[in-house]
């Protein structure tokens, strides 16, 4: 409690105003000092207490409080982790691998768990920067004796660019945020440290995922977040009433993106770095993430014969990417190349296409007719195989959905109806768009008759479905491959002999960014079109499919490639 | 093709086979260019709306009103991010779409396209005239005359933002529709008073009330006149209201200001409302001929270049009847004269004239010379012969005797015209086969095949 004598008539008699305040009961005097707010709001199970510790100042009028940017993120990856175990993953994600994975990195990043923490510093920075009130200007002195005290500790990084960061923090006290430590976040120096950014929460929770290896691939669960399975837009919606949200806040939690597979991968392996993970838990073939369980997975989804997989795995073990210490992710590795699971599995399937088909525009259609014309004296069990009848029904289907995921691409709404604004001035102008915005919304809904938005569809893991039980015949999971393939020594072998190749000669990762390069037109439609249908099962690029059929076939044939260099030049042609 | 031994379990069974099938076509090596970032690729708050507007300009093209009422309920929002100081950003683009979509869907009334309209006009304040000059034309357009004039008055009286010389110009233009729906209550006044005058019926507010509709009217359409620009519409209101009150001199002036100050932009109606006004007062022949001399300049396809020719071949003047010829030529070079009778009439009768009176046949000759490439095949191939005689005989009569006379008794249009006609027995056929035929030196001359033409 509160003991000090009050500065004006010396008594000890002490109440506590509405606002939290001491005032003196004797003279009415009210102090700045505030009672310690227990506020309920911030407590989660993955609440960092050395931030929480301190006094939380509440403005006068109560409405708001004092918050920092990484409780920000910290609610955000609660509520992701939340909607995560909605959806099925498993209850331990939160509060066991998620809340360790970020405790880490608050330590690592010195924000909380460490002897003087950054945010203390920052903490004492924002008196000067947020307070009006004229008693904060004695303070300013301590706040320079702390930050050259923290300099001398070492804790804090002793380069002058701290030092010069904060000093044009204080300078430019018009630059304001809602939370402590915007303006200082927006400036640290990145490279010392990985900042927390939006994309980097589902960065996070892939790689909490990873861990516990649950059965969710990075692209599924970059469409969940698309399709608003798993907050991430607008996210701050989610943010208690008191914790305000304006100026630099927006640079920080507003994302006008959407998440990039490559972004959230590459920060995922750089957070499993800077975090200094032990090798995750291995990835075994009874995993979901092993390429033959995936490629099953994808070819089911893609409508294409079980057989297939038969194929599929004889793939994966020859180039050998179905062994664990391939599939499994050592963190700071830099020697081994990480993998994306769902990529390589679709990237083998397509190679699998190749081999069987040519996918030349040519010869895979003369092998459909062939098998059109032995299917008329079928009389075994299931139809062989007619890449014809499957490219019409998915090329069909595929155009259909693509045309649907586009108009819903064209009707996301991004903005929500809390209106967000960088500054007071632009409070009205921005409520006053909004009020418009709204109105507009409303007249041309109510006349076009779509004035709810429609139901987004529920978490499925598979975005197309084929059923043996629709009499269309439309689905090819049961159809045979004996048409296309032909007997030798008692087994059967595919019968082009031949097989092109993506590129000769692979690039460097390091220079180009990428092992290939893909151009449509240098390639064949239906080669295109298989890329097309995974890319868009993926929502990927269909380069980045490209590039990795482009190194598995480099793996596969990499012997005859090296060892006899004669074919090299023939290969040319 | 790479050579590739079978696999143990025979699954890279590639093997190097040159000679059949091996036209299999290698993409090209390409020399490593710049990492394509994912960022490409990545949908964002832009691209999203441009999308949809994409969309919604589709469904407005095929006319799917309730399609495009739908998307541009979800492309709203990029009006919170329309900070752009472009022509065309966002929330023009909505005011001009919501606009197209309100008059079009059949679900929209009058009370929803005035609370749309409403919103857009406290959107800018550079955009506010504008909104209300075109909200003003749609409430025209619904017989709204009242409201329609109302939102002008208070349109010209706003004040806000800074001035500005566009919005001067906007101002006048305000305020000139407002004239213009004052002259529109003069005329309705007017019109009360000429058919009461006939039963002798005197108002005395009536006439009040007309006149200070003139003042008003004319007032701000004399503002907007003096403008470079086409004001057709205001010109002609003007002139109207200064003719009414007799002050000829003054309309006289503004006609011909409009028409011939070199500020304003060429504009063929001008030259119109001076002639037609010129006729209107009985004025002289020479200045009736120079101002449709202009508009042959202009427009030499004008329909009163048929009232042009006539008067023309009427002069006594050489250089008039000469120029009459240029006209009607000029006038048949046009698609659009092609079948017109009065025309070939015209042409038929200078022709007819100067043949007979035998004095020159060169101005024919130096009219045809530029056309005798493809005026033959436009005019008066076996085809149109054909047509015109099935269609309308007095036409083909009036082009047979003006091919028959260039073109000679041998032209295909001649020769199946009257030989249709003679079949007909029809007298006026067989006079222009003998016309023709006493003729042939006219051809001659004309078409280069006879000695005189050769002569210097």
């Amino acid at each position: 409690d509160f003991n000090e004598r009050c500065a004006q008539c010396s008594e000890v008699n002490w109440g506590i105003t509405d606002g939290g305040r001491f005032y003196c009961r004797s003279c009415h005097n009210v102090t700045e000092r505030t009672r310690e707010v227990v506020n309920t709001d911030f407590i989660s199970n993955t609440r960092v207490q050395t931030i929480s510790k301190g006094l939380r100042k509440q403005e006068k009028n109560g409405e708001s409080c004092e918050w920092y940017v990484c409780e920000g993120f910290q609610l955000v990856l609660k509520k992701q982790a939340e909607a995560l175990e909605a959806l099925g993953v498993c209850p331990q994600m939160k509060d066991e691998v998620l809340c360790n994975f970020w405790r880490r990195y608050l330590q690592k990043s010195k924000q909380a768990y460490c002897n003087r923490t950054a945010g203390e510093a920052v903490q004492a920075l924002s008196v000067c920067d947020s307070s009006t009130d004229v008693d904060s200007e004695p303070e300013r002195p301590s706040l320079l004796h702390l930050l050259s005290l923290s300099e001398s500790d070492g804790d804090l990084p002793t380069d002058c660019s701290f030092a010069s960061s904060t000093s044009k923090v204080s300078e430019s006290t018009s630059v304001c945020s809602g939370s402590v430590d915007g303006s200082l976040y927006l400036m640290k120096n990145q490279k010392e440290k990985l900042r927390m950014t939006m994309p980097m929460t589902l960065s996070f929770c892939y790689m909490a995922l990873l861990w516990l290896r649950e059965p969710m691939t990075l692209s599924e669960l970059l469409r969940f977040v698309v399709e608003g399975h798993i907050p991430y837009f607008n996210v701050f919606l989610h943010f208690p009433e008191k914790m305000k949200l304006y100026g630099l806040d927006l640079k920080i939690f507003c994302v006008e993106s959407w998440p990039a597979y490559e972004e959230v991968y590459n920060k995922m392996l750089e957070l499993a770095a800077f975090l200094d993970l032990p090798r995750f838990p291995d990835i075994t073939d009874s995993c979901f993430l092993h390429p033959n369980l995936l490629c099953m997975k994808y070819l089911m989804e893609a409508n294409l014969p079980d057989e297939l997989h038969h194929w599929t795995c004889r793939v994966v073990k020859k180039i050998h990417v179905g062994e664990v210490d391939f599939l499994t992710l050592v963190p700071g590795n830099k020697s081994t190349r990480s993998v994306k699971y769902d990529i390589l599995a679709v990237a083998v399937i397509i190679v699998v296409l190749k081999l069987l088909f040519l996918l030349d525009d040519h010869y895979e259609w003369l092998l459909s007719d062939f098998a059109e014309e032995r299917n008329k004296n079928n009389n075994e069990g299931g139809p062989y195989f007619e890449l014809k009848k499957w490219y019409k029904v998915i090329k069909c289907t595929l155009d259909a959905e693509q045309k649907k995921l586009d108009e819903e691409k064209a009707k996301d709404l991004w903005r929500c109806d809390k209106p967000l604004y960088y500054s007071v001035e632009k409070k009205a102008k921005v409520l006053k768009r909004r009020q418009m915005v709204v109105n507009l919304q409303n007249q041309f809904g109510k006349l076009s008759g779509s004035l709810r938005p429609a139901e987004k569809p529920k978490p499925s893991s598979f975005q197309l479905r084929w059923s043996e039980e629709n009499a269309d015949g439309n689905c090819f999971h049961g159809h045979s491959l004996k048409g296309i393939l032909q007997e030798k020594c008692g087994l059967l072998t595919a019968r082009n002999p031949e097989y092109w190749l993506c590129t000769l000669k692979l690039c460097s990762e390091k220079v180009c960014g990428r092992a290939a390069h893909y151009r449509e037109m240098d390639f064949p439609q239906s080669y295109h079109f298989v890329l097309r249908l995974f890319a868009f099962l993926l929502r990927i690029q269909p380069s980045y499919i490209h590039n990795e059929v482009c190194v598995i076939e480099h793996k596969l044939f990499n012997k005859k490639l090296c060892r006899k260099p004669k074919y090299k030049t023939r290969l040319k042609r | 093709m790479a050579e590739l031994e079978e696999g143990k379990e025979g699954a890279a069974v590639t093997k190097s086979t040159m000679e059949a099938a091996g036209s299999i076509p290698l993409p090209p090596l390409r020399l490593p260019c710049q990492p394509v970032s994912s960022h490409e690729h990545k949908l964002n708050f832009g691209k999203s709306k441009e999308m949809c507007l994409n969309f919604i300009q589709d469904a407005m093209l095929q006319k799917q009103w309730n399609r495009a009422a739908e998307f541009l309920t979800f492309y709203a929002e990029a009006l919170e991010k329309d900070f752009s100081r472009d022509y065309m950003g966002p929330s023009e683009i909505i005011w001009r779409i919501g606009t197209e979509i309100l008059c079009h869907h059949s679900h929209s009334g009058m009370k929803e396209f005035n609370s749309f309209i409403e919103q857009m006009k406290t959107f800018g304040v550079k955009r506010y005239l504008k909104v209300c000059l075109e909200h003003s034309f749609h409430l025209l357009c619904n017989g709204l005359v009242d409201e329609a004039y109302q939102n002008l008055s208070l349109a010209e009286s706003w004040r806000f933002g800074e001035h500005t010389a566009i919005r001067d110009k906007e101002i006048k233009l305000i305020q000139a529709y407002k004239g213009l729906l004052d002259y529109y209550s003069w005329s309705k006044q007017k019109n009360i008073l000429l058919e009461h005058d006939e039963d002798e019926f005197e108002d005395l507010s009536v006439e009040q009330e007309m006149h200070s509709y003139f003042r008003k009217a004319a007032v701000n359409l004399k503002e907007i006149i003096k403008i470079p620009g086409v004001w057709d519409i205001f010109v002609k209101c003007y002139v109207d209201l200064l003719e009414f009150y007799g002050d000829d001199e003054e309309a006289r002036q503004v006609l011909s200001e409009y028409a011939y100050n070199s500020k304003f932009p060429a504009n063929p109606n001008a030259h119109v409302y001076f002639y037609q006004f010129l006729k209107r007062h009985g004025e002289s022949k020479k200045s009736l001929i120079s101002a449709l001399k202009i508009l042959h300049d202009l427009v030499p396809s004008h329909e009163l270049m048929i009232d042009f020719n006539t008067m023309l071949q009427k002069s006594k003047k050489r250089k008039n009847r000469r120029l009459g010829l240029q006209v009607i030529f000029a006038v048949l070079d046009y698609a659009g004269w092609k079948e017109n009778v009065k025309a070939w009439s015209c042409l038929a009768r200078q022709v007819k004239q100067i043949v007979i009176s035998d004095k020159h046949p060169d101005w024919i000759e130096q009219e045809w010379d530029s056309r005798k490439d493809w005026w033959p095949a436009f005019h008066f191939s076996h085809y149109l012969a054909k047509k015109n005689w099935q269609e309308n005989k007095s036409l083909s009569y009036e082009k047979a005797l003006v091919a028959g006379i260039i073109l000679g008794k041998d032209c295909k249009y001649f020769r199946y015209v009257s030989h249709q006609g003679c079949k007909a027995q029809a007298k006026k056929f067989r006079i222009l086969k003998k016309f023709v035929n006493k003729h042939i030196p006219v051809h001659l001359r004309i078409s280069g095949l006879s000695d005189s033409s050769v002569q210097p």
